[in-house]
């Protein structure tokens, strides 16, 4: 069983702060981690490796400090670590870059199963796995709480939904985007920190996978960010006295949604 | 390929644009902005620079012929049959939006059973409603309901494609704008029609919820987008409204999957995980008694949320532990977090505070939870909550 | 301060910092509480391969990558008591019960159960003290007398700590009562064996989350091969076992107190009175200057002490002394002081510090009191002047 995991180097959001004069994001000291949830993806990954054999191979598009994710993938477990790197990869929208991945994984060939985080917690798009998948013209199951088997031609998982829990099965080779329901992710080992240490890790680029300009990075993509802005924020916020009725009006405006513009 | 470039004849020195990267790929050198490895030519210091001194450029990959889409289609969501209250949402929206654009609001709906949908759709705003009928569409699975939308959509040319942030919409999108090679913008909560361009301007928030990210998608079409559930506002309906139905023809082709639907299990009463809840209505010593926490639940169902409390309720016995919320509890981050009759001490605190917004109801005006909520309300919870819910009530009916 | 750590001694520290985080300090009131022992807590150190650091690569551990293994107990050790000197005493009592196989063990003793130990499949521990054997080890009661092929043992070891987790003892044991400290034996016991049960189960002060318990030898037949060295070096075993685990003792009481200085630190800086965050003010300004000033001059003592050890020098019982010493009295003091300067709220329960200070005792007490060990270090002292040795 050859189980790749894509994973993402993310800024740790619970760290960003707003710098309420300028309006800013406070970047500094914001360390930089692998996708919560992408641990999970490994975890699982590992998981049905430890008990079916085979191998998993986490990879990652980004700059060359992205690399500090892959061996922390290493050092929890992962057999292999690729890295996508390259200067035209740039301001990859969730289009390019999963079209990027999945050229990643034709090169690699033989894959069965590629499984990854439901989403990335910079970014919360959920929108790169069901891209692969539609890359490859693989099947999917997203938000996958629990893998109940995996065997050499088929997994069933369940997929947690609004108001419910659909069992799912798929034929391989598929992609799988996982919940934090599905595990607890290991920590890394002392042999594993070890083994990270010493990984030589192979980079691939665009010439490598034979992808054009206007393909990937900023050029590859359809969407672009036209502005950012910090979300309005009162300290010490609005209060509000009146009449009951008054006031239960204002609290379900709020909870409703934005009233008629 | 793209490129980043300074203009070192405009640029200042000012330094205004090593804040405003999202990704600390800026810094200062010799007086002039330097643009270093991290930058992901995101583009937040081009907006930010008040010189114009900072240029991306990109090289123009053949634009699609964008006059020859024009119209707002919905994909519905449907479970046994009945249509989620999310599409209404989105068929409000898109009336609002197509008021500024030409072309029809569309809707596509695939069900094996349509009920009485099709019109309402109508009078909740839709203009054209393509109806894909058969038992095998009874229940979402990821490749037919994406090849027939995709078929539609290549057919009918909308200029955008909505469809709601749930995990269905979220499955479905990225699959058809990647097969389409067009863009998608994830979970929004603001849109709008650009005066000067006519494009869709994609408002969402990002990174945690500290920033709202404005994203267009200039070069192709459709405009994809999904949309956050309870923040746009359906319309009320019309009966009177006109419209058509349009049946579409299925190939067995279109229906073929490789995945199958084994079982669905719906969620029993009570066992959603308030971490999972994106509405919390939560209690604390104020609400006095277990029987006042039922109002707090029904107000929390109406809005599928689910029901948190504070260290000292649970404490008293009147809820039980996996409702905690708080240092020793859970740690929540709601999208909305209403707290009731909660104090709001630090160990409260620290399992909520990163909740997008804080509404906090409670009668003792000096309670702390006034110093970082974003919405307080001092009041008797015991008069307001139950006008909440009739309120909200009234306004779903 | 910074000690240069390798970077291998750098990953047991960051391996420690995540297991903390992750799976101690969200338990550890609940485990003190309840007077339950970390199994699970175990096992996820045991997958992280931390249970072979302190043992050599030839029996299936990974003592040589930290430079031998007491700086890497240190390091772990300390690193697992700042969040719970309960959870850390269970790991490192494993490395004290192994210790006196792995000093005077023989190659097939030692082939036979290290690597079950480095791989922490199973646990070990140590039984010296008795109800009337505790500082005075010549006051052991319990029997080995030789019968065959085997030695029959009798007698009751108290406060065993691993007691009834482990699955092998290293027991000390008479084989020669005219003889004292002299006529004492060092076995190998494995849990099963017929005739050897375990008593009750100790409700602690502190590091509750550690089990205490009495093991119970009725006619225990144990085979003559699971003697240690001889017979009759039982006592020189007991008392190279103890030199080489008071570092760990030294490092648990540091960790405990880094804890609660933290939490002190933390708390003065968030807490207002008279308008003003309560750091502000002199007297906790004092207090912190204090606290960190020990824990730093304990922590320097101590990896002396074990890269002493690591280095090859045969003689370190009055540095292990002075370590543990140093190290635990000032666990008590800063301990102490962290409840006080919470106050009110570090004398409950719903804050850590009050359980820090009631797991710091200990440190003061076992693996020989520190009045023992200060006549020790006494006793050292009169000697190198006596020889007129200048250490």
């Amino acid at each position: 069983m050859r189980i790749v995991v894509a994973v993402k180097q993310v800024p740790d959001t619970s760290e960003v702060r707003i710098d309420e004069e300028r309006g800013t994001l406070i970047r500094e000291g914001v360390p930089s981690i692998l996708n919560p949830f992408d641990e999970y993806a490994l975890e699982e990954a590992m998981r049905w490796r430890d008990e079916l054999g085979g191998s998993v191979t986490v990879v990652t598009m980004g700059p060359p400090q992205a690399e500090a994710v892959l061996r922390e993938a290493v050092s929890m477990g992962a057999d292999d670590a690729l890295l996508l790197s390259d200067r035209a990869f740039a301001g990859a929208d969730t289009w390019a870059t999963s079209h990027t991945l999945a050229r990643a994984v034709v090169k690699m060939g033989d894959v069965d199963v590629v499984m990854t985080g439901k989403q990335a917690i910079d970014g919360d798009t959920a929108q790169t796995g069901p891209g692969i998948a539609a890359s490859l013209d693989w099947p999917q199951i997203t938000f996958v709480g629990r893998v109940r088997e995996l065997t050499q031609d088929s997994i069933t998982a369940e997929r947690y939904v609004e108001g419910g829990c659909e069992v799912i099965r798929s034929s391989l080779p598929v992609v799988i985007t996982v919940l934090k329901d599905a595990n607890t992710p290991r920590l890394p080992s002392l042999r594993g920190k070890m083994k990270a240490r010493k990984m030589e890790i192979p980079v691939w680029g665009m010439h490598d996978l034979g992808l054009s300009p206007d393909e990937v990075g900023l050029d590859g993509s359809p969407t672009r960010v036209v502005r950012i802005m910090t979300p309005e924020t009162s300290a010490c916020g609005e209060i509000h006295r009146g009449e009951p009725g008054e006031l239960a009006k204002l609290i379900a405006d709020y909870l409703l949604g934005k009233e008629g513009e | 390929m793209a490129s980043i470039e300074v203009r070192e004849d405009t640029c200042v020195g000012c330094g205004v644009c090593v804040p405003a990267c999202p990704f600390g790929a800026i810094s200062m050198e010799e007086g002039l902005a330097a643009i270093g490895d991290g930058c992901t030519l995101c583009g937040a210091c081009e907006s930010s620079c008040p010189y114009g001194a900072i240029i991306i450029r990109t090289e123009d990959a053949g634009k699609a012929d964008i006059a020859r889409y024009s119209g707002i289609m919905v994909l519905a969501e449907q479970r046994d049959g009945v249509v989620d209250h999310s599409t209404l949402e989105l068929l409000g929206e898109a009336t609002r939006l197509a008021s500024a654009d030409e072309g029809p609001v569309s809707v596509v709906l695939l069900t094996s059973d349509p009920m009485d949908w099709p019109a309402r759709l109508i009078s909740h705003g839709a203009d054209v409603v393509y109806l894909g009928l058969d038992p095998a569409l009874s229940h979402f699975r990821t490749e037919p309901f994406s090849k027939i939308a995709e078929k539609i959509i290549r057919e009918k040319r909308p200029a955008v494609v909505l469809a709601a942030a749930t995990t269905t919409g979220r499955d479905l999108m990225p699959r058809i704008a990647k097969n389409l090679n067009t863009g998608l913008t994830a979970d929004c909560t603001e849109l709008a029609i650009d005066p000067e361009t006519g494009g869709l301007l994609q408002t969402r928030p990002a990174f945690g919820g500290n920033i709202l990210a404005t994203i267009v998608c200039s070069d192709t079409r459709p405009q994809m987008a999904t949309v956050r559930p309870r923040v746009m506002k359906a319309m009320e309906p019309d009966a009177g409204r006109k419209g058509r139905v349009e049946n579409l023809d299925l190939s067995p082709d279109d229906l073929v999957s490789r995945t199958e639907v084994l079982q669905w299990s719906p969620l029993e009463e009570g066992e959603v995980d308030i971490t999972e809840a994106e509405v919390i209505v939560s209690g604390g010593r104020g609400v006095k008694s277990p029987e006042n926490f039922s109002m707090l639940e029904e107000l929390a169902s109406l809005l599928d949320g689910s029901v948190g409390a504070s260290r000292a309720a649970v404490d008293a016995g009147w809820i039980p532990y996996p409702h905690q919320v708080g240092q020793t509890g859970k740690t929540v981050q709601p999208k909305i977090y209403l707290a009731c009759g909660i104090s709001g001490a630090v160990q409260h605190r620290v399992g909520m505070q990163s909740a997008d917004r804080i509404l906090a109801v409670n009668k003792d005006e000096s309670a702390p939870i006034f110093e970082f909520c974003d919405q307080g309300y001092v009041a008797d919870l015991f008069e307001v909550i139950p006008l909440v819910i009739r309120e909200v009530r009234r306004r779903r009916s | 301060m910074n000690y240069f750590l390798s970077e291998e001694l750098n990953d047991i520290r960051e391996v420690c910092a995540e297991i903390a985080e992750k799976y101690i300090i969200p338990v550890r009131a609940e485990l003190d509480e309840e007077n339950r022992f970390p199994s699970e807590i175990i096992k996820v150190m045991a997958e992280s391969d931390l249970c072979g650091i302190y043992i050599p690569e030839a029996y299936g551990g990974s003592a040589e990558m930290f430079g031998g293994g007491s700086m890497a107990l240190c390091v772990a050790t300390e690193e697992l008591s700042r969040a719970c000197g309960g959870v850390a005493v269970s790991f490192a009592a494993n490395a004290l019960g192994a210790m006196p196989i792995l000093i005077s063990g023989s190659e097939e003793q030692k082939q036979k159960y290290l690597p079950d130990l480095a791989s922490g499949v199973k646990l070990a521990a140590f039984a010296l003290t008795e109800p009337e054997a505790g500082s005075d080890a010549g006051g052991v009661k319990t029997k080995a007398i030789r019968d065959g092929d085997s030695y029959v043992l009798n007698g009751t070891k108290q406060w065993i700590t691993n007691g009834g987790e482990a699955q092998i003892y290293t027991v000390i044991a008479q084989t020669d009562p005219s003889r004292g400290a002299r006529g004492l034996s060092a076995f190998i016991v494995e849990e099963g064996t017929p005739g050897f049960s375990y008593g009750k189960k100790e409700d602690k002060m502190g590091i509750r989350a550690s089990a205490t318990r009495e093991l119970i030898f009725e006619d225990c037949r144990v085979p003559a091969e699971n003697l240690i060295a001889r017979e009759g070096f039982g006592f020189i075993v007991a008392m190279k076992t103890l030199d080489r685990s008071r570092p760990g003792v030294a490092a648990q009481a540091v960790g405990i107190a880094q804890g609660a200085m933290d939490e002190a630190a933390r708390y003065a800086s968030e807490r207002i009175q008279f308008g003003k965050r309560i750091d502000s003010f002199q007297a906790v300004q004092f207090m912190l200057a204090d606290m960190a000033t020990q824990i730093e001059a304990a922590r320097a003592l101590v990896y002396s002490t074990a890269r002493m050890i690591d280095a090859g020098e045969k003689k370190f019982e009055k540095e292990s002394a002075m370590a543990k010493v140093f190290a635990s009295d000032t666990a008590m003091r800063v301990t102490t002081d962290a409840v006080q300067i919470l106050g009110g709220y570090g004398y409950m329960k719903e804050y850590p510090v009050e359980k820090m200070m009631r797991d710091a005792k200990i440190t003061q007490i076992y693996e020989g009191t520190n009045q023992i060990q200060r006549s020790v270090i006494a006793s050292a002292v009169i000697k190198e002047t006596a020889s007129g040795s200048r250490k």
